[in-house]
């Protein structure tokens, strides 16, 4: 992979399993990307802000409440208020329609459980190194 | 006559083996094993119901009492928790276990901004006294003993139960259950904390305090390695944090004035179990052992109840698989069976489909069943602790409470558990494992079923999950906003500054609470005096 895949990475929402988002870093970073892990119950706009601030090749968020479709949607209104143009993946608990839907609004790609680890990491830098353009 | 040389040069080629915590494990054990021989260990174990515990809390264990089969439940309102409550105790539960939705577990009302997408989604919605009125409505509070799975917001949760049984006319004194209120797990893993550590630790300590008073029949604290292992630690650090949490809770309480005697009987535990039949149970057999020790030697217990540990284990959601999910049926059956050979006082089998969703009511009802055919039909419980003085299981037991003795001694060295949480401490430790986990799944290193063994190519199950009405949100906020809009302002306003006065003079905070509970104050209020009053945690970052 090409070096200093910008990537941030951030649960919204109020639910707390920070085992899948964590483990996805720590891979991330082993993969030779410059990751940064927001944390816990971010908002929208602190997410966007970040993808801004840190010019960000892609913005990664799990979900495991159910509550993805709601979340991805305020994110994606609050990317485009802060003018940030990187894609967005999310990762949770998402059934296959879900999925779907997910995609129509503009999710770049979804990560659901059950996911192999290397298949998440390949995925998510295939989508980091699509070349800006093309978003 | 046996010949041991010839028995070893016969195994000397075998691969090496370990188990789940990394212990290696030899092709065979024998009474050689047992440290300082059968006297020896014969000291270790003690009987069932007598120090060290090891063999079991009480003399008669499954002969004189069943575990109690409590299958966690709670979704949208009152109104459908409720429905399942009794839908559950129908099908022969014998007691109940609220799992409240995010916004009540971090102290937003329904219509908080950041509640809304969450109302009632993973839990039941409790916003007043007044929805916890309908949750046990038609369920006597005397008679039910209720689980609640709840931390940062648990004194306000007490409170609101504590009104509920007045408006049924049931005295404190009969009330029985379990509050979790482990906040320092919170922090660990189970990531719903509010306030930082310390003024987090003291609220705990008002409700364990409050319930030595008032709170006979009532476990006020629930102290939980079920969830750090869920975040991806192994069975002995899950074991040592566990511990050191419990050493942090009996310092805070014994710094306050109390007796350790006077509230450590009531003190109960939370293990996880796991897929790795032998080493969960010695896990669970050294937890008591281990228990026992700090209570009596670090602690100066004289009432042998207070180093008599209880605990409730829940199967682990994370060994189950969202590939083929019919197995994760089979994997549960051999966790409840873990915890019952362990001992275990009341047990939670995962539904199947939990990788997914909620729990369905078919699946729920298979949890259920599973318990049921281990207690009748497997004839496990005639005899206690079934799985002493067999030599693998006795020296595994004394490997897990050595391995985890070194573990609660380095949370000791970062200062104890509240400070090594502030730092990230067992954070960091439990993030690396989680990590190494899933590298060894990748690689095959950890063998799983229908993941990197026997995998089924696109052959998902269609399964029937459960759906949350999407319209229950909106009824949750209607009535919130009928009920503030039905109360006595000046009644409520009165009981918050009543709050925030005894927050600020130190005093414990529970008859505040329960004040103004009765007034109609909402969880969402309640929580922002306390914000307000001690500040909002953020974890340090993890590497």
């Amino acid at each position: 992979m090409r070096e200093g895949l910008r990537i941030v990475l951030a649960k919204p929402g109020l639910d707390g399993h920070d085992r899948g988002i964590k483990v996805i870093a720590m891979a991330l970073r082993d993969a030779g990307a410059d990751v940064a892990y927001l944390g816990l119950r971010c908002t929208p706009a602190e997410i966007a802000a970040a993808a801004v601030e840190r010019d960000a090749d892609v913005v990664g968020i799990s979900v495991l409440s159910g509550a993805h479709v709601v979340l991805a949607e305020q994110l994606l209104a609050a990317m485009e208020a802060a003018g940030s143009r990187a894609p967005i993946v999310v990762g949770g608990t998402v059934p296959e329609g879900d999925a779907q839907l997910l995609k129509a609004m503009g999710v770049a790609d979804v990560l659901p459980v059950g996911t192999a680890l290397d298949e998440v990491v390949s995925r998510i830098v295939r989508i980091a190194s699509e070349p800006a353009a093309l978003r | 006559m046996s010949d041991r040389l010839a028995y070893d040069k016969a195994t000397a080629e075998l691969p090496g083996t370990t188990t789940d915590s990394s212990i290696e494990v030899r092709p065979l054990y024998t009474s050689d094993d047992l440290a300082g021989g059968p006297a020896a260990l014969d000291e270790r174990l003690g009987l069932p119901g007598q120090p060290p515990f090891t063999r079991g809390p009480y003399p008669s264990m499954y002969r004189g009492q069943l575990w109690t089969m409590r299958q966690f439940a709670g979704y949208g309102s009152s109104e459908e928790t409720n429905e399942r409550f009794k839908f559950l105790l129908r099908q022969g539960q014998t007691a109940l276990s609220v799992a409240f939705d995010l916004p009540t577990q971090l102290g937003y009302d329904s219509d908080h901004e950041l509640a809304r997408p969450e109302v009632g989604r993973v839990g039941v919605a409790i916003d007043s006294a007044e929805d916890v009125d309908e949750l046990f409505g038609g369920l006597p509070l005397d008679q039910v003993s209720v689980n609640f799975t709840i931390n940062a917001t648990a004194p306000i949760i007490l409170a609101m139960y504590l009104v509920a049984a007045e408006r049924q006319h049931v005295p404190y004194e009969r009330l029985s259950g379990t509050l979790q209120n482990d906040i320092l797990k919170e922090f660990l893993a189970r990531k719903l904390f509010v306030y930082p550590p310390a003024p987090s630790m003291r609220l705990a300590a008002d409700v364990v305090e409050f319930a030595a008073a008032h709170l006979p029949r009532f476990n006020p604290i629930s102290i939980t390695g079920y969830h750090a292992r869920e975040a991806g630690c192994d069975a002995i650090q899950e074991l040592g944090l566990t511990m050191a949490d419990a050493i942090a809770y009996g310092r805070e309480l014994v710094r306050r004035g109390l007796d350790f005697d006077a509230f450590a009987p009531r003190l109960s535990f939370h293990f996880a179990t796991t897929l790795d039949l032998f080493e969960e149970v010695a896990k669970l057999r050294a937890a008591r052992r281990l228990w026992y020790s700090i209570a009596t030697e670090q602690f100066g217990a004289k009432d042998p109840a207070s180093g008599r540990l209880r605990f409730f284990s829940g199967n682990s959601g994370a060994t189950l698989t969202a590939q083929q999910p019919y197995n994760n049926i089979v994997r549960s059956t051999i966790q409840c069976l873990g915890a019952v050979l362990g001992g275990a006082q009341s047990v939670h089998v995962m539904g199947y489909d939990e990788a997914y969703e909620l729990p369905s009511e078919e699946a729920v009802t298979l949890s259920l069943r599973t318990q049921q055919i281990i207690a009748f039909e497997s004839g496990v419980t005639r005899t206690a602790d079934p799985l002493a003085g067999s030599y693998y299981v006795e020296w595994l037991t004394d490997e897990v409470e050595r391995r985890a003795r070194e573990v609660v001694d380095a949370v000791e060295q970062s200062g104890g558990a509240v400070a090594a949480l502030e730092a990230g401490i067992p954070q960091r430790w439990i993030a690396a494992s989680a990590y190494r986990i899933e590298r060894e799944l990748g690689s095959g290193a950890r063998p799983k079923v229908g993941v990197n063994l026997y995998e089924d190519e696109g052959a998902r199950e269609e399964l029937r999950l459960f759906h949350l009405d999407p319209r229950i949100g909106e009824r949750q906020i209607r009535r919130l906003r009928e009920r503030r809009a039905g109360r006595d302002g000046g009644r409520v306003i009165a009981a918050l500054r009543g709050l925030a006065g005894d927050v600020e003079e130190g005093r414990n905070v529970m008859p505040a609470l329960v004040e103004a509970s009765r007034s109609g104050a909402t969880l969402g209020e309640m929580s922002d005096v306390l914000r307000r009053a001690f500040g909002e945690f953020k974890e340090p970052n993890p590497w």
